[in-house]
């Protein structure tokens, strides 16, 4: 049996075994609460393992890997700042969020607010944060798949993201919030599986000694010592002092830009308690923290082991190291079966990777759409509960296929740079508005209104204007130049300026409303009045 | 919006009491300082990564570099402070804060407009 026959009978085997569970889940999912919050009852440890499979996305499980095979040191910077972020969720977000919210982040920003308004700037910025992440992963998808399953045609990458975009639009629509967590969970535990087993036979064949690994990867690398050290992609020596500057502006959307993404916010309303919640990113830091552990393995070990002239003719972004390493290792230590199994392994996790991540965005933005536009924004909340389950279902669908045909008209483009964008827009826009709400007493509707769409507009700006979407070789549009913006990551400027509109938004405003922020405060540490879980 | 609602005064009476404040305050005093700290440690090494790579590239023992060992300090020290919050709120946070929120819902049944919960 060939690899691509074999990762695809395990790739249809997690199909078949989510769709079952995603079918079993609609039967449980009636009301809203179970739609957009799995029916508050999931527990910590399933939230946690959730959380891992919700953040774990191709872009760090493949491309972390891929970006220390071919630039060595520099995709661990990425994997730390990922790994950080989860403290500033921990500490500051997760339990209050949990405590005074419902189904969005909007909720919670809208509590002490004039709602429309708010709902408003909440729900653009929830759908473009996860359009831009979505996009990114659906693009990366037909490119992996073709490349895994050997589809190098034009048609049979269409249809690939077709494929991807169905099943996630079933697991939404069907499974809503439960089908979607459990998607994400059976995800987790095969990803922790797959690369624990590579990351021990890449680490046994240099007799657990890192050292020795690091040494054969440098070696290989043709790069020496300095594969080993800080500057092989980001802020290297020869893009000068903007170059390190830019490395600091990502360095701050990474950590700053989680703990605002609307689909990992959701999850904190899946469980019952805030101490849940609480339980949950705990689970979640040590899986995730493992996780990157495991890449900085596969990375250098791609390096050693593969080699970078054998991953870049495969894929020139290095997407394809981890499955590439799988092989060699298996081929080293089992000879040619041991190889082809453990490559199809890999691929099949790396397909479930995927989707169990377009399946979180989609569900973060649609529900965003139903919950906040449709529901309080077009209806001012007179709308019935079926109703607004109903067009977040539509929603799902909608955006669904919107995901599909960008997709596949991106194809071409290079939108590796989607990712840092969403996560710059969380840090600038989300981020400020969140930490306000539940910290600063004098915050009101114009400093939330200025703090989401100051943030959201600069960092959309200042990349439309960088050198990412024009004027280099790389860019989106290479043959376009109106790029006057010298840094790739706008987190720098964005992120500083966010907090200023929202400041600034707050005191040009003569609102405040000192009894709701009371309330919030109250209901935010003590869990007063916090939604309970359903009793099924 | 909420499951239970509460005269608005009750929170702001509770807002203002001795035992809440001193749950702000434990809570506060703990997260806000923690935050700058974890976050300064984190820009001290993404700017030694742009800035100081001779510092960063030197060897420890065979192929292992300060940026490496860097760098898994701050698992560590990720791993080190989430651990530290779980157990600084479960002896000082959750007691509390326990104890008001069942102070507010026991006292809140007189006045409660609806105590059903959430609709199953």
């Amino acid at each position: 049996m060939s690899e691509t026959t074999l990762s695809t009978v395990l790739f249809l085997l997690f199909v078949a075994g989510t769709l079952a569970i995603t079918f079993w889940a609609s039967r449980h999912t009636k009301t809203a609460a179970d739609y957009y919050a799995g029916g508050r009852s999931f527990s910590g440890v399933q939230n946690g393992l959730a959380i891992g499979g919700d953040y774990m996305s191709a872009a760090s499980f493949l491309g972390i890997a891929g970006i220390i095979a071919l630039s060595g040191y520099d995709g661990f910077l990425y994997s730390i700042g990922f790994l950080v972020a989860w403290l500033v969720a921990l500490l500051l977000v997760a339990e209050l969020m949990r405590n005074s919210g419902k189904f969005t982040m909007a909720d919670v920003l809208a509590f002490r607010m004039s709602p429309r308004p708010v709902r408003t700037a909440a729900g653009v910025s929830t759908i473009t944060v996860s359009i831009f992440y979505l996009l990114a992963q659906m693009v990366g998808a037909g490119a992996l798949v073709g490349l895994l399953l050997g589809v190098t045609s034009e048609a049979g990458k269409a249809l690939t993201i077709v494929g991807v975009g169905a099943l996630m639009i079933v697991y939404v629509v069907v499974g809503g919030m439960k089908g979607t967590t459990w998607v994400q969970i059976v995800k987790a535990i095969l990803l922790m599986g797959g690369a624990t087993l590579v990351t021990l036979l890449v680490l046994g064949h240099y007799g657990f000694n890192l050292s020795s690994l690091l040494g054969e990867a440098a070696t290989q690398s043709g790069k020496g010592d300095a594969f080993l050290n800080a500057g092989g992609k980001y802020g290297t020596e020869a893009q000068g002092l903007a170059g390190k500057i830019d490395l600091i502006s990502l360095g701050l959307a990474l950590v700053l830009g989680t703990a605002g993404l609307p689909h990992i916010l959701i999850r904190f309303y899946t469980v019952p308690t805030a101490k849940d919640a609480r339980k949950s990113v705990l689970w979640g830091i040590g899986i995730i923290g493992s996780f990157y552990l495991l890449t900085l393995v596969l990375g250098f070990g791609a390096a050693a082991l593969v080699g970078s002239k054998v991953i870049s003719e495969q894929n020139a972004a290095g997407n394809t190291a981890a499955p590439q390493l799988a092989k060699a290792v298996g081929n080293l230590i089992f000879g040619e079966v041991g190889g082809t199994i453990l490559l199809a392994v890999i691929a099949a996790v790396a397909f479930a990777t995927i989707l169990a991540v377009v399946a979180g965005l989609t569900l973060a933005s649609s529900s965003s759409f139903a919950h906040d536009l449709y529901a309080h924004v077009f209806k001012r909340g007179k709308v019935s509960e079926q109703q607004e389950i109903l067009v977040a279902r539509i929603a799902a669908f909608a955006i669904g296929a919107v995901a599909i045909v960008l997709g596949i008209f991106a194809q071409k483009l290079n939108v590796a740079f989607l990712v840092a964008l969403a996560f710059a827009v969380a840090a600038s826009g989300n981020l400020p508005a969140i930490l306000y709400s539940l910290f600063w007493k004098r915050f009101n509707t114009a400093g939330a209104v200025s703090a989401i769409y100051g943030g959201l507009v600069s960092a959309v700006g200042l990349v439309i204007f960088s050198p990412v979407v024009s004027g280099s070789a790389t860019a989106l549009f290479p043959d376009a130049d109106f790029a006057w913006f010298p840094l790739q990551n706008p987190g720098i400027i964005s992120i500083p300026l966010g907090f200023f509109c929202g400041w600034l938004g707050t005191i040009l405003s003569k609102e405040h409303n000192e009894s709701k922020y009371a309330e919030i405060e109250v209901r935010s540490l003590t869990g007063v009045g916090a939604e309970k879980a359903a009793q099924h | 919006m909420t499951t239970q609602q509460h005269d608005p005064s009750v929170y702001e009476q509770i807002g203002g009491s001795e035992r809440f404040q001193e749950l702000k305050r434990r809570y506060r005093s703990w997260a806000f300082p923690m935050t700058v700290a974890f976050l300064a440690w984190y820009l001290l090494y993404v700017i030694l990564s742009g800035f100081a790579r001779d510092f960063m590239g030197a060897k420890l023992f065979g192929n292992i570099n300060v940026a490496l060992i860097f760098g898994l300090l701050q698992f560590a020290s990720t791993f080190l402070i989430a651990w530290a919050y779980a157990r600084h709120s479960a002896a000082k946070l959750d007691p509390l804060a326990d104890e008001l929120r069942h102070e507010i819902e026991g006292a809140a049944t007189d006045t409660a407009k609806d105590t059903a919960g959430d609709k199953a």
